[in-house]
């Protein structure tokens, strides 16, 4: 083995990641690679001063408000959406009521009424359009299958 | 730092019973583990309560999403991670553009994110250099030093969250740790003390 592949194995030895046949391995090398060694107490070194530093503790009344936060946000989460839902279909109730209105009425003149079904009708080109192409976008995602 | 909750909670819950009081326990069950995680990647505490907190709400959410032959926490741990950096993006977009000049050209910042020092406990001069210099990790070598020294997880462990094998993890944690004495020593000009 070279010193290149000790080094590989240096980082599991100083976490005790290595089964006892490695760790001999691992250690007969150190004692006769200078180079080896001082990388490895290096290291031990820097190991041992990022185990010293922990973290503070949030006080106890931080934990006792975590639930009712997160079920805050979940509730309000679903509240969003049954409210963007209902939003939605009641923009598209009222428009459809608003041009079926128009349309029948003999007051409106026959431009205005061409000119908005041609709106419709763009509008409804574009949003086809539109979801197509995420469809495409969505079917040829090669990360969709990554586990989440 | 103690670890919390290092029983894995059975994994149907999430698939089977949906009901608050479980989801209260179990988010109880976790919460420790999520903040002090999320601590360690944005280094604030209101930004690691916000996210860790943000990070359960999209794990109800999303629940149905998660493999029964999985443990929850590396599937959690994907959505906090993913919360956090991308956090951690709009944070340095957001300091980048502040200190766009007249002409638009940009000033580059120091790459440390805004860590607060208080964050240590029982401070002192070497553990604060420690935690300045983890905060100047990029994320990805931040985060496997976080989650080895902070969160006592095993290469296993930290394989399955990271999504990748053991000899990655190991890689990972070398340049990690390399980096981080880089950054000590650039900083004392010798060897870290």
């Amino acid at each position: 083995m070279t010193c290149r592949e000790y080094k590989d194995m240096m980082m599991a030895y100083l976490d005790s990641e290595l089964d006892p046949q490695q760790q001999q391995i691992f250690q007969d090398h150190v004692k006769t690679c200078a180079s080896c060694q001082a990388e490895m107490e290096e290291f031990n070194h820097l190991k041992e001063i990022t185990d010293s530093v922990t973290l503070v503790e949030p006080e106890d009344h931080i934990w006792q408000q975590y639930w009712d936060n997160v079920y805050n946000r979940v509730e309000r989460g679903i509240g969003w959406c049954l409210f963007s839902l209902s939003g939605i279909c009641l923009v598209i109730y009222c428009g459809f009521k608003i041009i079926e209105e128009i349309v029948h009425d003999p007051a409106v003149g026959f431009l205005l009424k061409g000119s908005l079904l041609v709106l419709i009708a763009g509008l409804a080109v574009l949003f086809v359009s539109v979801l197509r192409e995420r469809l495409y976008f969505w079917k040829n995602d090669r990360y969709r299958k990554v586990r989440r | 730092m103690e670890t919390v909750c290092n029983k894995e909670m059975p994994v149907e819950w999430v698939l089977v019973d949906s009901s608050k009081e479980a989801f209260e326990a179990f988010v109880k069950g976790h919460m420790k583990k999520a903040y002090f995680v999320a601590l360690g990647l944005v280094g604030n505490h209101e930004d690691a309560l916000e996210l860790s907190q943000e990070a359960f709400s999209k794990a109800y959410q999303y629940r149905k999403t998660l493999n029964s032959q999985g443990k929850f926490f590396p599937w959690f741990y994907q959505i906090l991670r993913n919360l956090c950096i991308s956090h951690l993006r709009k944070r340095k977009h957001r300091q980048t553009s502040s200190l766009e000049t007249k002409d638009g050209a940009t000033i580059d910042l120091p790459s440390s994110d805004n860590f607060d020092p208080e964050m240590v406990a029982e401070r002192n001069e070497a553990k604060d250099q420690v935690w300045e210099a983890i905060s100047r990790l990029d994320p990805k070598h931040r985060e496997v030093i976080i989650l080895r020294h902070f969160q006592n997880h095993s290469y296993e462990e930290i394989a399955q969250m990271l999504l990748c094998n053991k000899g990655t993890v190991t890689s990972r944690l070398y340049y990690a740790r390399k980096r981080l004495k880089e950054i000590l020593n650039s900083e004392k000009g010798g060897q870290p003390q």
